[in-house]
């Protein structure tokens, strides 16, 4: 399928030259030198042909050949995504070990998906029947509770003139054949997909629902929607990794896409080792039944960083055409931005701010934007929602990345340094981190909840503004200067900042907590300093607040209650009531 | 110019251009990108060199000892058609290397058809195993709170004029495979070390080899050393060479490598150099764009692989200039590494060794190396409980140099005190004691002991129970 189409002139690093043929087009996929190693061409000048490869190219020379393919750089789509882990060109990491040991060597080809594996599909049409673009032709079991939905690919349409009846088929073999005009096509359950052509949908919805992650800072104070976009920036050692995993492993969504771009080794192993042996809260499953893994650690390849984005949210996209709601997180959009740099310091192009090209933005840009809440073409509703950890360097948030980032974004949560170094985990700052989706979400929280999420979450954020004021005068004056109905506020700030957004995502219990037990614990800590404060106000010293048995029974309540005892917090009520209430007759009189 | 074909390769007589370590060679056909070279001067001296970009006609070398002597017309370059490699071999512990991996220390060469590719391959990430054991360095600072696992890489931030060679020295000399709290200490394997030293003054070098003599390691250490009045730009190949070696000693003939890198800001400072003279556009102070990809390539040749039983840690040291923890070389560092031991200035002067400032420290890894059955069960929180409250000491710190300490509240003078045992008895220990992980863990509750009880949320009731010994232990 392949023809020569030039011969290499120049080579540096990722990027080479090769002068051939007018007719290779844009973003072709191309296969250079004599182990054909997979590239893209990026420019083309006269019959100058410039390509970026995925692959290392030591040792490659002058002279050699480079072949067209004739498409575009895509993904392969189709059942037996779920569970796998790829390199950011889709290649099957499991397969790559196979054949050439614990090295990643050059030149390995294979099919991203199994040509050998069936899949037990079922029929949802019948001949005779008109079909469109993204229309479900059929199911097939891709685990076994997860239904993968086979779909007309979205640029045909046609009458079905013959389906298979259900069975156990390859991803090549015909379960459909569709009249298109005059000619038949057979489909089967495997289609390509270009990674830079976002998948169509008829239109975007509004986004109101939230994604639980079951994170207590995240749903609670700074919400993203599902379809929407959040960054995640911080310095190293701040934790955006430990974040990411933890969405990954908690968020309500139907799939996961999880790309390991330019990050650590053993982090992805970390993950493919843990998420086996971890159960889906919700179907009871293990977290890898619905994961897909793209791995582009730091020391593979610089242009297949590049791509692992794309390649990760077409994946994503397909999912969600299904009718699926869909968690992309992208650790870490910076090394994609830096392999964008390098890229274009190659190719000697003016750069802008930071030696990043003046095409930054838009790249953010078209990439942020795809996500969405969308309806898609097959009648079905579905989302991406994308979660970018941006890493700063120097933690410092005014750099390139960071601030282009926060243009395409609306839930932004900001890592801080001093709150890691003080082992404060998740060490996001409540005071410099925003959600844009908080008015969007609050009747779903009413709906789900009966309770009033909005107004006690304005509350808890008043009262930890409040405190920031505060502290500034306790760092110059010590606390003992402030009136008791100041020190009574930061009492309570202690239990918002212990009990609530601290969260240890090693422990069982506090892994996850559901929205439940989240708008309980907020709902009683308030509880908590309405009453105290109702009994400062008479007259009765800080201290007696500060040593109630009930405040340490509420900071450790995160830890020892789980999701299932919620009515174990009706007995911290009580104690507040039964406590308070005694102070509270002592100064009444 | 003119081309030869020589056994071995082509040769070109004469060159176009020198700038710096940079030459340009023209007429050259058929050339490989990262091909090794031969360079040969007008008094018959050779050099090594490499290929840094081809097109037609034309290469661009880059010289691993300078271009001091070089001519445009006495100068001939051999290509050998092959990317660096080095030979392999377990012999070559006990032996010391120049920068390139060529002896230096009067011995033979080593005897082995073994050659490796300098530039190493990309661990496969589904090949990897997840670090999980812990090594037992007998330093509190480490093994408490920022535990090492095998097959962890973990940098040693420091400055100029502090102990980091001390310490590095010392983790290398005492570190054994960890066992539970309790468990009898028995002889533990030992480790093979590489050291690499790239742009370090031949002091430095010499206090390692003495080091290494003194606690009878030295036959089992091979040292590869480039040194400050060295060819800087050997420096980018040093730290390979060694992590070659490392490769084959952990992953073919199984062993556990202890790879102890020193100072990688030469390292980036090489790395800066070449990157000018080519005229690269730079990011954050003259440093190429790419110093991120360029760090990942050596620090990720860390960890445990599936079909071997050896494994790769990594002790890279780096002097941060001007003390700056945001300095593009320590911090593209931490992004990489699985954590940092940061040295901290105020302890150093205070006398207290090793001065680790444990808050900006951290272990990535250390979560999944500690705990039940592997040191003790309340590890985990035990740690997390005292960086909590050295955290608050910081805090009452500052409030006390405003205030006075007098006015400080009661618990707060109890965190005052808390503060200054900790640097004294945790922090600070000699350069010979070898704690165990039970004593570091006795010392951290004895300390925690100080503060209230309330005050200590991270850790179960139970433990306090069971291990809390203060005044108001009884209420």
């Amino acid at each position: 399928m392949s023809d020569q189409v030039g011969t290499i002139t120049w080579i540096s690093g990722p990027v080479v030259r090769a002068r051939g043929s007018r007719h290779v087009g844009m973003l072709e996929l191309v296969e250079v030198g004599t182990e054909r190693l997979v590239g893209e061409v990026i420019g083309l000048r006269g019959d100058q042909i410039t390509v970026q490869v995925y692959e290392e190219t030591s040792g490659m020379k002058t002279g050699a050949p480079i072949y067209g393919t004739g498409l575009p750089l895509s993904v392969e789509l189709g059942p037996g995504l779920i569970q796998s882990i790829y390199d950011g060109v889709q290649r099957p990491l499991p397969l790559i070990e196979e054949a050439m040991g614990p090295f990643i060597k050059r030149g390995a080809r294979f099919n991203a998906i199994s040509r050998e594996k069936k899949w037990r599909f079922t029929p949802k049409v019948r001949a005779g029947d008109e079909v469109k673009g993204g229309a479900i032709l059929g199911i097939a079991m891709e685990t076994e509770t997860f239904e993968h939905r086979v779909m007309l690919n979205p640029d045909d349409s046609g009458t079905i003139t013959w389906v298979a009846s259900a069975g156990d088929y390859t991803v090549e073999d015909a379960i459909a054949k569709v009249k298109m005009g005059k000619e038949e096509k057979t489909i089967t359950m495997l289609q390509r997909w270009p990674v830079r052509r976002p998948r169509p949908f008829v239109r975007r919805r509004g986004v109101n629902v939230p994604l639980i992650t079951g994170q207590r800072i995240l749903d609670t104070f700074f919400p993203v929607a599902k379809g929407g976009a959040a960054g995640i920036p911080g310095p190293f050692g701040s934790g955006k990794t430990v974040t990411q995993h933890s969405i990954a492993k908690w968020a309500d969504a139907e799939v996961i896409v999880y790309i390991g771009c330019g990050e650590r080794g053993n982090e992805m192993t970390e993950v493919l080792q843990e998420f086996p042996h971890l159960v889906d809260p919700r179907t009871g499953r293990p977290l890898m039944e619905r994961t897909v893994l793209i791995a582009n650690t730091s020391n593979m390849p610089v242009a297949a960083r590049e791509a692992s984005i794309y390649t990760g949210i077409t994946i994503a996209e397909y999912y969600r055409d299904m009718g699926y709601h869909v968690a992309l997180m992208a650790d870490s959009t910076s090394r994609w931005a830096e392999a964008l740099r390098e890229v274009s310091g190659r190719l000697e192009e003016m750069p802008a701010e930071e030696g990043y090209p003046a095409y930054l933005a838009g790249r953010l840009a078209e990439f942020y934007e795809r996500a969405g809440f969308v309806d898609n073409l097959n009648g079905t509703q579905g989302s991406v929602s994308i979660v970018g950890a941006v890493s700063p360097p120097g933690g410092d948030f005014s750099e390139p990345v960071t601030q282009h980032t926060k243009r395409y974004i609306r839930c932004f949560w900001a890592l801080d340094k001093s709150l890691a170094s003080a082992r404060h985990f998740p060490a996001i700052n409540w005071l410099d981190s925003y959600s844009e989706y908080i008015e969007d979400v609050a009747a779903w929280w009413r709906e789900k909840t009966g309770k009033d999420w909005l107004t006690m979450r304005n509350r808890a954020m008043e009262l930890l503004s409040e405190e920031a004021r505060l502290s500034q005068i306790v760092k110059l004056v010590g606390p003992d200067a402030l009136p008791y109905t100041e020190r009574m506020v930061l009492e309570t700030t202690r239990l918002i900042r212990e009990g609530i957004l601290q969260q240890n995502a090693t422990e069982t219990v506090d892994a996850y907590s559901s929205v439940e037990k989240q708008i309980r614990m907020l709902e009683l800590v308030l509880y908590f300093h309405e009453r105290g404060m109702a009994i400062i106000k008479r007259g009765a010293p800080i201290n007696l607040i500060h040593d109630l048995p009930v405040v340490d029974t509420i900071i450790r309540a995160k830890s020892t209650i789980t999701n299932e005892e919620m009515t174990r917090f009706d007995d911290i009520q009580k104690q507040i009531d039964q406590q308070m209430g005694q102070l509270d007759a002592e100064y009444r009189s | 110019m003119s081309v030869v074909t020589v056994q071995g390769g082509q040769e070109v007589v004469g060159v176009a251009r020198i700038e710096g370590p940079i030459l340009v060679v023209e007429g050259a056909a058929n050339v490989s990108y990262d091909e090794v070279v031969e360079i040969r001067d007008s008094r018959g001296h050779v050099r090594r060199g490499r290929v840094l970009e081809v097109g037609e006609g034309f290469a661009v070398i880059q010289s691993f000892a300078g271009s001091t002597g070089l001519s445009i017309d006495g100068t001939r370059v051999r290509f050998l058609g092959n990317t660096l490699h080095i030979p392999v071999a377990e012999e070559m512990l006990g032996r010391i290397f120049d920068g390139l991996g060529n002896p230096i220390d009067g011995g033979p060469e080593p005897l082995t058809d073994r050659y490796m590719d300098v530039n190493g391959q990309p661990i496969n990430p589904t090949a990897r195993i997840y670090p999980r054991d812990y090594i037992q360095t007998g330093i509190s600072t480490i093994d408490g709170v920022n535990t090492l696992l095998r097959g962890q890489k973990l940098p040693l931030f420091s400055g100029a004029g502090m102990p980091h060679d001390q310490l590095a020295a010392q983790i290398v000399r005492q570190a054994t495979l960890g066992k539970v709290a309790g468990a009898p200490q028995t002889e533990g394997e030992e480790f093979a070390i590489v050291f690499a030293a790239m742009g370090v003054k031949n002091d430095v070098a010499d206090y390692f080899r003495r080091s290494f003599t003194e606690s009878g390691a030295l036959t089992r250490v091979a040292m590869f050393l480039n040194l400050a009045d060295d060819p800087p730009v050997e420096r980018i190949v040093t730290p390979r060479a060694a992590l070659t070696l490392a490769e084959y000693l952990a992953y073919e003939l199984e062993k556990h490598v202890l790879v102890v890198l020193t100072d990688m800001t030469n390292y980036g400072e090489a790395l800066r150099q070449i990157s000018n003279v080519r005229g690269e556009v730079p990011s954050r102070k003259g440093y190429p764009g790419y110093l991120y990809s360029d760090l990942a390539s050596i620090y990720e040749r860390t960890g445990r692989i599936r079909t071997s039983k050896g494994s790769i840690t990594q002790i890279p040291i780096l002097t941060m200039p001007n003390d700056d923890i945001t300095h593009p070389m320590p911090d593209l560092t931490g992004y990489i590494t699985e954590g940092q031991i940061v040295l901290g200035r105020e302890l150093h002067f205070a006398g207290i060794y090793p001065p680790v400032a444990v808050l900006p420290s951290l272990s990535r890894l250390m979560k999944d190396g500690i705990g039940k059955n592997r040191t003790r069960d309340d590890h985990p929180r035990w740690g997390a409980q005292l960086y909590a409250a050295y955290a608050k000491t910081q805090d009452v710190r500052a409030l006390a140099s405003v205030i006075g300490e007098e006015e400080l509240t009661e618990v707060d003078q109890k965190y005052l005190k808390f503060g200054r045992a900790f640097e004294r008895e945790f922090v600070n220990q000699s350069f010979t004691e070898n704690r165990t992980i039970e004593r570091t863990l006795e010392i951290g509750w004895k300390l925690l002991s100080m503060l209230p009880k309330q005050e200590l949320t991270r850790v179960t009731l139970d433990e306090i129970a069971q291990y809390y010994k203060g005044d108001d232990a009884a209420n």
